[in-house]
């Protein structure tokens, strides 16, 4: 597939950044304010409220994430506009300075001395001027160095591998050279293939940073382990699927970064690269919480390879599901966006695989919508560093 | 021609199995990717699709091989033709 001339029709906000859906959000700053943000999601059309379950008494590097997150997931270009609803103004307002700052509508409502009716009642309101004002938008041209695209796999097995991670691995390979934005991640899942990683760092100040990201995930593992996380990492699912050890799992996962591109830089959780390129962000395995952190650090198009068929989705961002296991294509048909069985039994090649695939993701960003979005899922999970004060 | 399983690399320990069905007895042929070469092996035991079959004989304590890369050691001897998963072969990292 020639990329050389490839574009994409999407929405240019006021950053200069480039989504590709066009979301008017209800974002709750904590977990006392769902009720409100789903209510105002109820009243409105064409909002969606975003629960969760935290954002109360965390302190030090937990909160900071927990405000990262919420802050990236309102300033993601695939969001037109956002209503902050907090349980207090104070953080409520941290919020919405920081989603401000890309130059989107945003407005807070705090739920103290006001109650719910009345919050609803205000928020509904500014939520259907945004309404107007999202669908009002069109969409543009862009090319495809604006296009920046995440990836994670879920409930792997042995025929993500070799066939639906190199198929990723071969799109990444395929969008590099065009000044994409590409970020991969879940740190604990590169355990016995980190020395491939490190290899594939651009710099020796890279490769450091990669190293001491890695090597903390692991002391978090040995203090907490129970055990060798045999059904925790891999999972029950990935052992049904017939992977083994964690350094199979990881060696397949690795597959996803393709064997051309290089690691041009780390990024912490929900951290917004600062350009173009492969980017390793330190993040959870689990499939929801990656995806959330992804989104919010601004990626619009996600590629999630699955074998024994994760059903995982995203608010946001939208979720390409790939899959090379023809068991699963054919059990779990309605999840997948794109067949890739054909490479086990060599009826196509992974260059055909990876094209497959990129025309899916040019597809997606020009509007069609994923399985994921099609079935509703959107699992919005934040991660968490430790316990509450 | 039917491919019954895949393999990385020429020289790993292992195959994964990609087709339905397979039976004790089944003569299979296995695809080496990286090569682009084909092998045949008879399995020993009934392998669901997506599991491993042992290309080799192993000792116990020994390195299995997949990619080119160690995935772990064996907790059992297996031999050729064998079905390899978690009841004969565990990580050596945590």
């Amino acid at each position: 597939m020639d990329l050389a001339k490839a574009t994409f029709r999407g929405y240019r906000r006021d950053n200069g950044r480039v989504g590709v859906r066009n979301h008017v959000i209800i974002l709750p700053v904590d977990d006392i304010s769902n009720a409100a943000a789903e209510g105002v999601a109820r009243n409105i059309q064409g909002t969606m409220a975003l629960p969760h379950p935290y954002g109360r008494l965390q302190f030090g590097a937990d909160l900071d994430l927990h405000f990262r997150t919420l802050i990236g997931t309102g300033a993601n270009p695939n969001v037109a506009a956002v209503v902050v609803i907090g349980i207090e103004p104070g953080w409520t307002k941290r919020v919405v300075d920081g989603i401000a700052k890309t130059g989107k509508p945003v407005e807070g409502f705090a739920i103290e001395h006001n109650g719910d009716h009345a919050t609803i009642m205000n928020a509904s309101r500014k939520a259907k001027e945004f309404v107007h004002y999202a669908t009002s938008l069109e969409r543009s041209e862009a090319p495809l160095k604006d296009l920046w695209v995440s990836t994670k796999c879920g409930e792997s097995d042995t025929t993500s591998g070799c066939g639906a991670n190199p198929t990723v691995g071969n799109a990444f390979d395929k969008l590099y050279p065009h000044g994409t934005t590409l970020v991969f991640g879940e740190t604990t899942e590169l355990t016995g293939g980190e020395h491939l990683v490190a290899a594939r760092c651009r710099t020796p100040e890279v490769r450091e940073q990669f190293k001491m990201m890695f090597e903390r995930y692991q002391e978090v593992v040995n203090r907490h382990k129970t055990s060798d996380l045999t059904e925790s990492q891999p999972t029950k699912g990935n052992i049904a699927g017939g992977l083994t050890t964690i350094e199979e799992k990881a060696l397949g996962n690795i597959q996803k970064i393709g064997k051309r591109c290089r690691v041009d830089g780390v990024l912490d959780k929900a951290e917004t690269p600062s350009g173009s390129g492969l980017w390793f962000m330190d993040s959870s395995s689990a499939a929801a919480e990656m995806v959330t952190l992804c989104a919010a650090a601004g990626f619009v198009v996600h590629f999630f390879p699955t074998g024994q068929g994760n059903v995982i989705g995203n608010p946001i961002l939208p979720v390409i599901k790939l899959c090379a296991n023809p068991k699963t294509v054919r059990t779990m048909a309605e999840h997948m966006d794109v067949d890739v069985s054909g490479l086990l039994r060599r009826e196509i090649n992974m260059d055909q695989a990876g094209d497959k695939l990129l025309e899916c993701m040019l597809a997606t960003a020009n509007g069609r919508w994923t399985a994921a979005e099609a079935l509703g899922h959107r699992e919005f999970v934040l991660t968490r560093l430790y316990e509450s004060a | 021609m039917t491919i019954h399983f895949v393999v990385h690399e020429e020289g790993d320990s292992v195959g994964t199995i990609v087709v339905e069905g397979v039976k004790a007895g089944d003569t299979l042929t296995g695809w080496i990717m990286e090569q682009d070469k084909t092998v045949t092996v008879k399995t020993l035991n009934d392998i669901p699709i997506g599991h491993k079959i042992s290309l080799k004989d192993l000792g116990n304590g020994d390195t299995v091989i997949k990619y080119g890369v160690d995935i772990g050691r064996t907790v059992a001897p297996i031999r050729q033709g064998e079905y390899l998963h978690v009841h004969n072969v565990k990580t050596k990292r945590w």
